[in-house]
This record gives C-alpha cells, structure tokens and sequence, in this order.
C-alpha cells in the first residue's frame, strides 16, 4: 500500500482530544466513532448528534446562467428552485449514469450553493469548471467547514445558537449570522431526523464545534453511526447504491429529477431514463433479514430457488429495529414489498424480505400543508 | 492463558482441552458485538486460519484459530447474547472448546505480560 498524506479537516485535533478513533476515509483523517457506533447511533435518534462533515466538498455557483449550468449536468429544474430552498441533485454523465449526488441551495435568488461527496469533489468540481455557461461565476469554498446537528433536539439547541434558523422547515436554507460570521445553514441532513447542516469559515469552526458541545443534548458521532443512521433512513451512498453504472431511475433516486425537465427532455442521458421508466429491468430494494448474520456490501442476493439474481450494496444490523437491514439490486419483477428472498453470507443462505423505504419513519420538521 | 498477535486467546484446560476466545482488548476495538457464528463440532482448525466471525454495527471480523485443534464444542450461548463478548471476553464470550491437536504450538504464544508489553505498543 502507498502511504498517502491525509488530509486534515479544521476540527481534526478536536476529534483526537474527544477521544475518536481516527481512520482514513476519503483521503481525509475522520473519525469512525468517540464511545461506541451503537451508543452514538442512538443518542442522535433521541438527543442531537454533531457530525464533522468538512471533507465533503462545497462550492457556489452565481449569475444569471448558474440555473443553465446546473440544469446541463443534472436532471433538476433549478430555475424552479425558489430563493431559501434545497433541492437533492444528481451528476450525470453524458450516458445517463451517475456521478454523485450532491444537496443544492439557493439561499438568495443569485447564487445556488453545492454540497458534494468527498470522495467525487475533484472530479465534480473540474466538471463544472469546465461546463460553465454565460456569465455563471464558480468558487470552491474550500476556507468553509461543514458541520451537522441532527436529531430530535437539535432545534432546542439551535434556537440558543441561532434562533433564525429555527423558523426554517425541511429542506429550507439560508445565510444567518453565528459567533459573528456568515453561516449557510440549511434544514436537512443525512439521518432522517431533523437537523441542520451549517457551512462556517473553516478559520472558526472549532469555535462553533466547542460551543455546540457544551448542551448536554449534543455528543459528536463519528462516521460510523453516520453510516447507519442514514442506512436506517433507507439514503443512497455514493460508492454503494449508486455510482456511474446506475441511473436515476433504477437507484431510485427519481425525486432529484424534475418532472419539467423530465417533459422537455433535455437531460443528459434521456434515452436511459426513459428506458429505465418504460422497461424497469433492475432496482434498489430494502431487505430485512429474517434469519442469521448481518449481509453487508457485496453480498448475493438470491430467489427463492437459491439462483443469484441480485446484489447487496449496504448492510447493517439496525441499532434502532434490532434486526439487520440492508439495500442492494434485485430484478424489477422481484422487488415487490413482501417478496420473499435470500442472502447469500459466507457461502450459506438466508432468508429476507423485500420491505418499503425508509426502514425507519423519518422525522422531518416538515411545513404544514396549508 | 496464552495470546496471540491477532489478540485471539487459548486457555489449556491441561486435559488436551482448552477454551478459545478473543482478547479484552479485541471485544473493546470491535465495539458492541451483534452477531457473532460459532464453529460446529467436529471442525478441523488449523493455526492462523478463520475460524468463527464476530460483527460489530460497523463490520464482520475473523477469527482466526490460535493454535490447530478440532472443535468438541462451539459457544451456542452466543447466538442469544453476542453481547457477552463484550461483556466477559475472557470468560463467558469464549467461542470454542477444542481438542488440542499440536499442544507444543502453545509454547510460542504470548504469555498474558507478554501480550500487554505487546498492547503497549500498538
């Protein structure tokens, strides 16, 4: 193996002296976990969890043709996405697969701001200085880190932080002030709890690590319970449920794709899309294991007759159920809810069930229909 | 009680029997222990090979067999409460009971100051 130089997020020594066990992850030096995967998993789905998120890739893209921009690398319609709102985006390329998945927000009518996946930021972030329409201005924000409070009590914590912020719903966004500075903040996260995601200058970010902390409601989670928590919540990562060989509507990630846009046509790698609509072949599935060890990343699926006809992309043994759980590939005509299939663990296999997504109920601060 | 480098543990019984197990030190790095699958009599172990697989909400973990012997008796015990790994690595949380099949083998195992002068420098 080649030692590669980590690299390092602005809260790195405060993960070390909180006791995290530091483990590389895409290229950066993370924490996995502070007291324990399971502890951490469960304080978030009942307190509030801190996540250090910085190595995820930010970036903002300004102008009258920022909307252009974004709309030829991805199948949304951002022209459509008001001022204080996010939208959950897809990076396509020319033949329809996928090149990550990105969270979108347009805290004021000029200017939309991008969250990326750490382990494709380069990458989408040559691809967008390469694709820049008219007058459309890019920055890498690479001075900001990214920090999230998720959980039931995330907004009691908030509402000393930045009481503004509280009056957003899910998936809104804005710019608020916190300790003096500019904060992107949004009403999101990658749980399925309420939360908030708070982009901040990276110079201050322990700062804010440090002032989050002292509520006896707030613990910092690592990546591990990151993991888990967003398995139970039945999201995609990139890397396991979707990556350049899938397409948006197989994964099931339709819901970053626009109707509008979907009518006009003009999405890279429409013929796929409109493949995958007309003549489903395979698509992501939640199981729950009804027997035996937990079935991970690359573990068989198979029909009732014991033939391979699938494939798992995550797995975990659910903190919240009690049971195992996992999400991977099975052909479209065995993917009903209650079809009963196998896992294939250690060459033995067992049985599961196709069940709907999420696997736990998500618990939204959603706006009230009016 | 002997160890080894991949904190696996073999307490001789000094009747050609002994307890197999994974080390205080492997159950804390592992975190809570969910799963754990246990060998069936009657299996052959030799030295160094996988032999039972421990999980954690994070990963599944080999376990790799401390000296050669050939399974009496896996810890079906476990199957209900993977927690006692954590919980009594040493003790209750054993995996195997086996019959010793090259006893010598146990001379070249760590003694328990050796493992923890060993611990002390990873």
């Amino acid at each position: 193996m080649t030692d590669v130089a980590l690299k390092s997020t602005p809260l790195e020594d405060r993960h070390v002296a909180l006791g995290g066990r530091m483990v590389p992850f895409a290229g950066y030096n993370m924490p996995v976990q502070y007291e324990g995967v399971m502890a951490e998993h469960k304080w978030t789905r009942a307190e509030a969890g801190l996540f250090d998120v910085s190595h995820m890739g930010q970036a903002r893209l300004s102008g009258a043709d920022a909307v252009h921009t974004l709309e030829a690398l991805t199948p949304t319609d951002f022209a459509a996405l008001k001022p204080g709102k996010q939208k959950y985006s897809l990076l396509l390329n020319e033949a329809g697969g996928i090149l990550d998945d990105w969270m979108v927000s347009r805290p004021e009518e000029d200017g939309f701001f991008l969250v990326v996946n750490a382990a494709c930021k380069d990458q989408d972030f040559a691809i967008i200085a390469d694709s820049l329409k008219g007058d459309t201005t890019f920055d890498i924000l690479a001075d900001r880190a990214l920090l999230a409070l998720q959980g039931p009590r995330a907004r009691e914590v908030m509402a000393q932080v930045c009481p503004a912020a509280c009056e957003m719903y899910f998936m809104d966004c804005g710019t608020f002030e916190i300790l003096g500075e500019t904060a992107f903040v949004s009403r999101s996260g990658y749980t399925g709890e309420d939360g908030f995601e708070i982009s901040f200058p990276a110079a201050r970010a322990a700062e804010l690590w440090d002032l989050l902390l002292t509520f006896p409601q707030v613990k910092p989670i690592g990546l591990g319970a990151r993991d888990s928590l967003r398995l139970e919540a039945g999201m995609p990562l990139y890397g396991h449920e979707m990556d350049e060989t899938y397409g948006v509507v197989e994964s099931g990630l339709s819901f970053g794709m626009s109707k509008s846009r979907l009518e006009r046509g003009d999405i890279r790698g429409i013929e796929r899309i409109r493949a995958e609509r007309e003549n489903p072949q395979r698509t992501r599935v939640a199981l729950r294991v009804l027997e035996g060890p937990p079935a991970r990343d690359g573990a068989k699926i198979l029909n009732a007759e014991g033939e391979a006809i699938g494939i798992v992309t995550s797995g975990v043994p659910s903190p919240t159920l009690g049971y195992s759980i996992a999400m991977g590939y099975v052909p479209a005509t065995q993917s009903a809810p209650g079809t009963q299939l196998k896992l294939e663990v250690r060459g033995k296999p067992y049985a599961c069930e196709v069940v709907t997504i999420p696997f736990v109920p998500n618990s939204y601060h959603r706006k009230p229909k009016a | 009680m002997k160890f080894t480098k991949e904190h696996e543990w073999v307490k001789d019984q000094g009747d050609g029997t002994a307890f197999v197990g994974i080390t205080a030190y492997a159950a804390d790095a592992l975190g809570d222990v969910v799963f754990v699958e246990v060998p069936e009599a009657g299996k052959t172990l030799t030295k160094g090979d996988a032999f039972a697989v421990v999980e954690s909400v994070k990963a599944a973990s080999d376990v790799y067999a401390p000296v050669d012997g050939e399974v009496i008796e896996g810890n079906g015990e476990l199957g209900n409460a993977p927690e006692t790994v954590n919980a009594v690595p040493e003790a209750g949380g054993w995996f195997a009971k086996i019959k010793l099949t090259n006893p010598s083998q146990l001379d070249a195992l760590m003694d328990r100051e050796a493992y923890e002068a060993y611990l002390a420098t990873l």
